[in-house]
């Protein structure tokens, strides 16, 4: 017997519209008739908004380039140090935080000691609500101080790293509570960035992932991660894989992630999945896209043959 | 008696191990080796050396040792390598655990100020066996770092051609620069918007002035509002940063004084909405289209905000002449505006609008960079491409060569 | 002199970080200087500040065309201000952080910053979608590479991709769409990036020595003339 969950069908009612939609619109396209930019909205908000609503998920398979992330914090052994700056903003949040949060929770699970801050300013509300909302009620047996910590946003952009690359207290000498940070267990025995056993700089603009490698890790030769928005990815492939050990690009890059992780936790088998959620509208954008560079083709093309007829 | 304890335990994790490997590698170790070596504790690491690191600031002392021999057995023992520094003989401090396999490491929190001397410890879970102390050290701060001597003749070429090609145009030789579409459009662009009384909107990006796109920027923007003070147009300019805004009022100010309309210019034209990215962009966005300005000039350091203000210019059917040295952001321009400055014409836009044979001068010298950049992609595709099909030796060392060169 | 003296400083601070590069016991003033910018920069901060209180309180005065947005721009700043400074509803004393669990700077940030940034950052998506209706079109050889290169960089993100050429075998792998846009990111398109940044780089340096050499003035607000 065939069973269809709410996610089919929410899938096939989708698919029927939008092509229903884009056969009427292929039509005028026929007639040589532009289409006006709102109707392209129009289907974009509905090929976003559905998956959303209706939770269609597909599958993802880990790439070599995001694999060596996860094999990384996975090989790592138990009590490794691991630096993870949120380099965003809100703006930014929907495509990298749920990098944000399955490192979290990966390094987390694993043992690692873990140290959270940002560059930017808004980094500090998102770091506050991210590792409080969505990695730490995961663990509860995880304590401040001596599993993870939050130093908070720290002005200055470059200039930060470039202090920190050789002394970490000198540019935070408390942590985001006022804590000094000599008194925190984390950083017994921690001068410098290359004290981490590995540093992963999620984000995409100024400063970001690039800055963390040519002023920190590279010069200091430290392992380093990168997590960034799709359109900043092509940027990082450089210095894959001698500067940067992975690169996760995208919501594509957080999806791959989370299917490993899901994949080998029985304990997060179930947990909410924002990247492969968000994989849903990418595909289906995607695809409405497509289809309309193809309609635009049709009407260059009939607009042509027209004028070459008069 | 802990640590007795302890080491008992660790030594049958020893004897099993050896066992294991006494099985797997067949008549290597005698029984008698076995006995005495599970009772013993594990070798320590042995020639520690400490040696100034060369052309610091003397901040940093390199450390190398041999690692203990039981490191490379099969269920190796050794956890970590622990080091230990005493600086001006007080009691030693660890500054680092390595993992096991180290034999190397860069100290870099020391100073001229101090003496140091150093121990390596091999260390297990249980104990762990201390290396010999080194003699005293005290780092030395060097001049020059001739690390970085090839930098330094990559320098001394690049802005020697750049130099030379200066001073020749000043001399007065006729030096060739290809058109640049963007900005012969600029003259038009700005008479399109007089024509239809319309103001002209400009925005440098939304990056600070220590961002050289920014400069770049403002140093087109002087030229522009030339032109724009002499057609009597006018020009409005909402900025992310502060520090712009004053920058540009001084600039745009200038450009009326110079065009003998200052008159004209009022602190009015740039304005600071707020350095939030898409708060920035939401403004502009309302702006654009409250306004409706005939062309719209998008010129700096642009990142997500790029499609967004160009569609929108786009949309309010403005021309529009975009340039940014961001790469990812040039497609989008490439797609929504009329005319774009594709990276280094950013740059070389003042000089160009200039017209100055000094200022085109320079732009002259930039081609010997780029002769020595193709020169040396070339040599190293041809490199790396022999060297691995056919693993010629003359390739192989021209392509480690190259390697140390650029490294 | 009133252009003669940043002449000057820019020519000695532009050298100074030159230099600074090749001698250890000046090679951290880079960052010093960097230091002295963001002081700066936070001074220039009251400057941007009062110019956006006194051009909108001027439209709120003057109840000029759509001052009611300029009142949501000043009662919006006040707030945040006022409510950031003051750290009202943050537990504990005024040391605590500002974006403590509970204090309503926080909570202004979850509930109006965060949704209004993420929204204006979303319209990307409708705009990617009209730009590229428009720009991929086959208008010539050059173009309708540029479009194909599209379609599988489109394909290749999603797991269409993988549905529509999975079936091609291990050994012609590359063939397979998410591979080739990999390929395509990875090589051609790389080639290009690095290309344009050589470019930048060198059009950066001679742009600085204009600047260092005082060639280039126009930022100083002055003319062109040497």
């Amino acid at each position: 017997m065939l069973l269809l969950t709410f996610s089919d069908i929410g899938l096939i009612v989708t698919l029927v519209i939008i092509a229903a939609g884009l056969g009427l619109i292929l039509k005028l396209a026929l007639k040589g008739k532009e289409i006006d930019r709102r109707i392209i909205f129009i289907f974009i908000f509905f090929s976003v908004a559905s998956p959303i609503i209706f939770q269609i998920k597909f599958s993802e398979k880990a790439t070599a380039v995001v694999k060596s992330i996860y094999d990384k914090i996975d090989n790592l052994p138990e009590g490794s140090k691991i630096l993870i700056s949120f380099d965003f903003d809100p703006a930014m949040a929907p495509e990298v935080q749920p990098m944000a949060i399955v490192l979290g929770r990966h390094a987390l699970i694993k043992g690692h000691e873990v140290v959270f801050m940002s560059l930017w300013t808004t980094g500090q509300s998102l770091l506050t609500e991210i590792i409080n909302e969505y990695i730490l009620p995961d663990f509860p047996e995880k304590q401040e101080f001596i599993d993870y910590v939050t130093l908070g946003f720290k002005a200055g952009n470059e200039g930060v790293l470039k202090v920190i690359a050789t002394d970490f207290k000198k540019m935070f000498p408390v942590d985001n509570n006022g804590r000094p940070l000599d008194s925190i267990p984390i950083f017994d025995g921690v001068k410098s960035c290359s004290d981490f056993d590995l540093v992963i700089s999620i984000g995409g603009g100024k400063p970001g992932p690039k800055e963390w490698i040519l002023f920190v890790t590279d010069p200091s030769n430290i392992p380093m991660a990168v997590g960034v928005a799709a359109v900043i990815a092509p940027q990082m492939y450089p210095y894959y894989p001698a500067q940067v050990l992975g690169i996760m690009g995208g919501v594509k890059g957080a999806a791959e992630y989370e299917s490993e992780f899901i994949g080998n936790y029985e304990r997060f088998k179930d947990m909410k999945t924002p990247g492969l959620l968000t994989m849903g509208p990418q595909t289906l954008a995607h695809t409405v896209i497509m289809a309309f560079i193809i309609i635009g083709n049709i009407i260059y093309f009939r607009k042509r043959k027209k004028e070459a007829k008069s | 008696m802990k640590n007795s304890l302890a080491d008992r335990s660790s030594g049958g994790i020893i004897c099993a191990a050896l066992i294991t490997i006494f099985f797997f590698s067949g008549p290597l170790h005698s029984q008698e080796d076995l006995v005495s070596l599970s009772v013993k504790k594990i070798a320590p690491p042995s020639s520690l050396l400490a040696t100034d690191h060369k052309y610091d600031n003397g901040n940093s002392i390199s450390l190398s040792w041999v690692p203990s021999i039981d490191d490379a057995l099969m269920n190796n023992p050794i956890v970590a390598y622990k080091l230990y520094r005493s600086s001006n003989d007080t009691e030693p401090n660890l500054i680092a655990e390595l993992p096991p396999g180290s034999s190397y490491f860069l100290d870099n929190g020391v100073s001229t100020d101090n003496s140091y001397s150093y121990s390596v410890s091999a260390s297990t879970n249980a104990y762990e066996v201390l290396s010999n102390r080194t003699e005293s050290i005290t780092p030395q701060s060097e001049w020059i770092n001739y690390n970085k001597k090839y930098l330094f003749l990559m320098v001394m070429i690049i802005s020697g051609a750049i130099m030379y090609f200066i001073v020749s145009a000043k001399r007065g030789k006729e030096l060739f620069v290809r058109k640049i579409a963007g900005l012969e459009a600029i003259d038009e662009a700005v008479g399109r918007a007089t024509e239809m009384g319309r103001p002209i909107m400009y925005i440098p990006g939304i990056q600070d002035m220590d961002d050289v796109q920014t400069i770049a920027s403002l140093t087109i923007l002087g030229r522009i509002t030339r032109t724009i003070a002499e057609y009597d147009s006018k020009i409005f300019m909402p900025v992310a940063r502060s520090l712009v805004m004053t920058a540009a009022r001084e600039t745009i100010k200038a450009s009326y004084q110079a065009a003998s309309r200052p008159d004209s210019y009022s602190d009015d034209m740039v304005n600071y909405i707020t350095d939030e990215q898409f708060g920035y962009v939401a403004h502009v966005n309302g702006l654009m289209v409250r306004e409706k300005p005939a062309t719209v000039f998008l010129l700096g350091a642009f990142f997500a905000e790029s499609l967004i203000l160009a569609e929108t210019g786009n949309s309010i059917g403005a021309i529009q002449i975009a340039g940014t040295a961001r790469p990812a952001q040039l497609p989008f321009f490439i797609a929504a505006c009329d005319f774009t400055l594709i990276g280094e014409e950013l740059f070389a836009a003042s000089a160009y609008l200039s017209g100055e044979p000094m200022q085109l001068g320079s732009l002259k010298g930039q081609d010997v960079g780029k002769a020595i950049a193709m020169f040396f992609v070339l040599l190293g595709v041809l490199a790396a491409t022999v060297s691995a099909a056919w693993d010629i030796e003359l390739f192989n060392n021209l392509l480690d060569n190259l390697n140390e060169l650029f490294s | 002199m009133r252009r003669n003296i940043p002449l000057a400083v820019t020519f000695v601070v532009g050298m100074l970080l030159i230099v600074s590069v090749f001698l250890p016991p000046i090679e951290t003033i880079g960052e010093d200087f960097g230091v002295f910018f963001s002081i700066i920069a936070v001074f220039a901060f009251f400057l941007g500040g009062g110019n956006l209180i006194k051009v909108h309180f001027g439209k709120i005065m003057k109840k000029s065309n759509d001052w009611e947005f300029s009142l949501v721009t000043v009662v919006g700043f006040f707030a945040m201000l006022i409510i950031g400074l003051f750290k009202i509803g943050a537990p504990g004393d005024i040391s605590t952080s500002v974006t403590a669990e509970g204090s309503y700077f926080q909570e202004m940030f979850v509930y109006l910053i965060n949704p209004l940034q993420s929204t204006m950052y979303a319209l990307l998506a409708f705009f990617v979608a009209s730009a590229s209706y428009r720009a991929f079109r086959a208008k010539n050889r050059e173009a309708t590479i540029l479009l194909v290169a599209a379609f599988i960089i489109l394909l290749g993100r999603t797991p269409l991709g993988m549905m529509l050429t999975g079936w091609i075998p291990e050994s012609f792998s590359i063939f397979q769409v998410p591979n080739l846009a990999v390929w395509i990111m990875n090589s051609p398109n790389l080639a290009g990036q690095r290309a344009i940044m050589i470019g930048i780089s060198l059009g950066v340096v001679a742009m600085s020595l204009r600047l260092i050499l005082g060639i280039e003035r126009t930022y100083l607000g002055g003319d062109d003339k040497g």
